[in-house]
C-alpha cells in the first residue's frame, strides 16, 4: 500500500474527529487489556513463560541460518518448496509465479501482515488473479479497499453499522431489505459468500505465526478456521512468512504460543492451532497438492545484531497496540502504513525509510506501557529513541524544532547564563499569573494552550531563593 | 557511616526550579526531617531530556557529563522526579556506552540516585510523618517513575502516614496523561485529547486532589482539569508529605 505516513498529523487530527473511530477505540480500551490482564493473572507462570519465549527467539536470531536451512530441508524432504526472497518485489513475484503456474483465477487469503507487507493482493490483481481475503475483519476491509488499522484485528475501527452499510453496497444478488441488524447476520452471510470462494480458489495463501525448523511445519492460529480451509481446499498452499518467524522445535512453537493468545486478545488459546507439514501424502484425505513457503528478508537480516535486532524477536501479537495511549487515541490508521502502534513506528522507519515514516517514532510519549506488555520484552522506546537519535543525525528534524533545541541546551550547558535567562522570566512570568494561578494563551505555547491552561510559575526559581537563603543562614 | 547523616545532593529538576519551587523545599524539608544532610549543587539545571528524547545524544551527553561531574561525592542524589532520576539512572549508563571511563562514573552515580518517594521509603524507610492533610487524594503514577523506577507502593506508603488523607485509586492511575515531554508541543492535538481521557479518569475517582511525583505531567494535568473547570486540585506529593499545603494548587491563583 501507498504510504501516508508522511502526513501523520492529519491524518491523527481526522482521527480524533472521527466519532465511529473514538467509539472504536474506547471499546478497544476496555476490551483487549482488560482480558489480558485477566488471563495473566490466571496463569502464575507467565513472566516466567515470558523469559522463555525471549530466550528462544534470542537463540532464533543467533543461529537464524542454520534455523532456517534445517527448516528448508525439512520442508523439501516432504514434498514441498522454499522460496527465498530478498525483498517484497522478489516475494511477490515468487507467489505469482505459483499462482500463474497453477492456472489460478482467484485465490483465497488468510489474514497475513506480510501479505500487507508486500501488498500482494494489489500485485495478483495488476495480474488478473483476484483475491479474496476470508478472514472476517480482512474481508471488511478488503470490501472497502481499507488497509488494517490493527496487526491482529484488521476491522476494530469500524462499527456494526459501517460494516452492516458494506455488506449492502458489496454483497450483489441479495434481498435488499434482508436482516442484517445483528452480528450473527453479518457473519451468516459472510461465511455464505466465503464458502463459495474457499471452494473456488486454486490457490490458498496464509501467513505464519511460526515456522517449525524441526518439522519443516508452519503453525498458524486463527479464531475463525479460515487458515484452516484456505490451506486445505485449495489445489496449492502458500505460505508467506518473514524470516525470523523460525522456531527450534514443537516445543518451542508451545511456549511462544502460550503467551502469544494471552497476549493479543486475552484468550488461553485461540481457537485453531494449525500446524501444517507439506502437501498432502499418499493415504492423506486431504490437503493441497503443493506446498510452497515464501520467505521473506526485506531488510530484516540486516537489522540482525544491530540497534534493531530485538524487534525481529516480535510474535505480532497487537499487545502494544492495545495498551498504547498513542494508538488508543488515534487508532492505527493515522500512522499511513501496514504496521501502526508502537511496533509499527519501530518497524516502519526501516521498511519504508526515516525520511517517509518519520513522525512515528516521535508520536510517543516514551510511557513505556509497551515494553510492560510486550511477551518478547523487546525495548520498544528504546528504538523508538534510536530512530530520534539517526533522524536528528542525519538532519531530518524541522529546523525550528532543531534551532530551539539547540538553543536550549547551549543555555543548559551554561549554568549561570540559564539562571539570569530563567530567572528574569520566571519573575516576570510569575508576577504576570500569580492571581488567576494559569494562563490561558501564551505565545509560542499555542499547542499546549489549545487544550490546556498553562499554570504560571510561582515566580523567583528554586536556584535563586536558594543561593539568598544560603546568603541569609551560612 | 553509621551514627553520620547521609549527605544527599539534591536534582532540583528544572521544571521544580522554574515552575515549582516549592516543592525543592519540600523535598529539601523532607530529607532534612529524615535526617540528611542537603546539598543543592549550584552547577545543575535540567538532566538533559529534552535533548536525549529529541535525539540530539551530543547535547544530551554534554549535559550529563555536567550533572555526573556536580554530583559526584555525594551518599545519594535525590530528585522529585521519576522521570528525571530515571534519565539520570537509567539512561546516562547508557549514553556512554562506549566510553568506559564515563560509563563508570555514570553507572556510580546511576547507583546512587533515587527518586523522593523512594528514597524515603524504600532507602530511609522513612514511617512517621508530622504532616496533616486532611483531602480525599488520588494519585497518578509518572510513566518514567512507575516503568523505570518501579515507583509504585513507596508514595501510597508514605500518604498513609499522612494524618487525614483517604486515597481513592482511579481506573487509569497507570495511564499516560499524555505530556511526554517534547511529545505535548510536538503532537498538541493527541496530547490534548490524551491529558482530557486522563481529566475524565481524575473526576471520576471522586477525589478532590490528584497527586503526583513528577511536575511535567503535574502541570499538564492541572492545565486541563483547570480548563475544564473541574474542582480538583493538582499537587507534587511531596508538598502534602512536607505538610506545605498552604500555597495555591498547582495552576491555582492567589486572587
Amino acid at each position: 500500500m501507498e504510504s501516508t505516513s508522511r502526513t501523520f498529523e492529519d491524518n491523527a487530527r481526522k482521527a480524533l474527529i472521527d466519532a465511529d473511530l473514538r467509539r472504536a477505540l474506547t471499546k478497544l480500551g476496555h476490551g483487549f487489556p482488560v482480558k489480558r490482564r485477566m488471563a495473566v493473572e490466571r496463569l502464575p507462570e507467565f513472566e516466567g513463560l515470558r523469559d522463555a519465549a525471549r530466550a528462544i527467539k534470542e537463540d532464533v536470531l543467533e543461529n537464524l541460518d542454520f534455523y532456517l536451512e534445517r527448516f528448508e530441508e525439512r520442508v523439501v524432504e516432504q514434498g514441498g518448496q522454499v522460496h527465498w526472497c530478498v525483498d517484497a518485489a522478489e516475494a511477490n513475484q515468487a507467489v505469482l509465479a505459483i499462482c500463474q503456474e497453477a492456472g489460478a483465477r482467484t485465490v483465497t487469503k488468510s489474514k497475513s501482515m506480510i501479505g500487507e507487507e508486500i501488498a500482494i493482493n494489489e500485485h495478483l490483481e495488476a495480474n488478473g488473479i483476484t483475491p479474496v481475503e476470508t478472514d472476517l475483519g480482512e474481508y471488511i476491509i478488503q470490501l472497502r479497499g481499507e488497509p488494517p488499522s490493527h496487526i491482529i484485528a484488521p476491522a476494530i475501527h469500524l462499527s456494526m453499522d459501517q460494516v452492516t452499510e458494506t455488506f449492502r453496497q458489496c454483497h450483489d444478488g441479495l434481498a435488499a431489505d434482508r436482516e442484517l441488524s445483528e452480528p450473527r447476520d453479518l457473519l451468516e452471510e459472510a461465511r455464505a459468500i466465503l464458502r463459495q470462494k474457499f471452494l473456488a480458489a486454486d490457490v490458498g495463501i496464509t501467513g505464519a505465526n511460526m515456522l517449525i525448523a524441526e518439522t519443516g511445519s508452519v503453525a498458524v492460529v486463527t479464531n475463525e478456521g479460515n487458515a484452516d480451509l484456505t490451506m486445505t481446499l485449495p489445489r496449492v498452499h502458500v505460505v508467506i512468512a518473514s524470516l525470523e518467524k523460525v522456531v527450534p522445535t514443537l516445543e518451542d512453537a508451545t511456549t511462544i504460543l502460550r503467551v502469544l493468545a494471552r497476549s493479543a486478545t486475552g484468550q488461553e488459546t485461540s481457537v485453531y492451532t494449525t500446524f501444517a507439514s507439506g502437501p498432502r501424502r499418499p493415504g492423506d484425505s486431504d490437503g493441497p497438492e503443493e506446498f510452497h513457503v515464501v520467505l521473506l528478508d526485506n531488510g530484516r537480516g540486516a537489522m540482525l545484531g544491530g540497534d534493531f535486532h530485538d524487534v525481529l524477536r516480535c510474535i505480532r501479537c497487537g499487545a502494544c497496540l492495545n495498551h498504547c495511549p498513542v494508538y488508543g487515541t488515534i487508532g492505527g490508521h493515522a500512522y499511513g502504513w501496514v504496521y501502526s502502534g508502537p511496533i509499527g513506528a519501530v518497524l516502519s522507519p526501516g521498511l519504508i525509510g526515516l525520511e517517509e515514516a518519520g513522525h512515528l517514532p516521535n508520536a510517543s510519549t516514551l510511557c513505556g506501557k509497551c515494553e510492560e506488555v510486550c511477551p518478547m520484552r523487546i525495548p520498544l522506546p528504546k528504538m523508538l529513541r534510536h530512530w530520534r537519535t539517526r533522524q536528528f543525525d542525519r538532519d531530518l528534524v524541522p529546523p525550528a524544532s532543531r534551532a530551539a533545541l539547540k538553543g536550549w541546551a547551549f543555555l543548559a550547558k551554561r549554568p549561570a547564563l540559564y539562571r539570569a535567562a530563567t530567572g528574569l522570566a520566571m519573575r516576570l512570568l510569575g508576577a504576570l499569573g500569580r492571581r488567576r494561578g494559569a494562563f490561558r494563551r501564551m505565545p509560542l505555547a499555542g499547542g499546549w494552550t489549545a487544550a490546556r491552561d498553562l499554570p504560571a510559575p510561582e515566580g523567583a526559581t528554586f536556584m535563586a531563593q536558594w543561593s539568598r537563603r544560603k546568603g541569609a543562614r551560612p | 557511616m553509621a551514627g553520620q547523616s547521609p549527605h544527599v545532593g539534591l536534582f532540583v529538576t528544572c521544571l521544580v526550579d522554574l515552575m515549582r519551587p516549592s516543592v525543592g523545599f519540600a523535598a529539601v524539608k523532607l530529607l532534612q526531617a529524615a535526617g540528611c544532610a542537603v546539598t543543592v549543587p549550584a552547577a545543575q539545571t535540567c538532566c538533559g531530556q529534552p535533548a536525549y528524547n529529541s535525539g540530539d545524544d551530543e547535547d544530551a551527553r554534554a549535559i550529563a557529563r555536567r550533572v555526573i561531574a556536580a554530583f559526584e561525592g555525594f551518599d545519594y542524589v535525590v530528585a522529585p522526579s521519576g522521570s528525571c532520576a530515571g534519565t539520570i539512572k537509567v539512561h546516562y549508563p547508557r549514553l556512554f556506552a562506549g566510553d568506559t571511563d564515563m560509563a563508570k562514573r555514570a553507572e556510580d552515580l546511576a547507583r546512587r540516585t533515587h527518586e523522593l518517594t523512594s528514597f524515603l521509603n524504600d532507602v530511609l524507610q522513612v514511617t512517621d510523618s508530622k504532616a496533616e492533610y486532611r483531602a480525599k487524594v488520588t494519585y497518578h503514577d509518572t510513566c518514567s517513575g512507575l516503568r523505570e523506577l518501579a515507583v509504585k507502593t513507596a508514595p501510597r506508603a508514605l500518604l498513609g502516614g499522612v494524618k487525614g488523607v483517604e486515597l481513592a485509586e482511579s481506573g487509569g492511575a497507570e495511564t499516560c496523561c499524555g505530556f511526554g515531554g517534547t511529545f505535548c508541543v510536538k503532537y498538541p492535538d493527541i496530547s490534548g485529547h490524551m491529558v482530557d481521557a486522563k481529566a475524565d479518569d481524575v473526576i471520576a475517582s471522586g477525589a478532590d486532589v490528584l497527586l503526583g511525583g513528577d511536575l511535567g505531567c503535574l502541570l499538564n494535568i492541572a492545565g486541563r482539569l483547570k480548563r475544564r473547570g473541574a474542582a480538583v486540585g493538582v499537587r507534587h506529593v511531596a508538598e502534602v508529605l512536607a505538610g506545605m499545603t498552604g500555597g495555591p494548587a498547582i495552576g491555582e491563583g492567589e486572587g
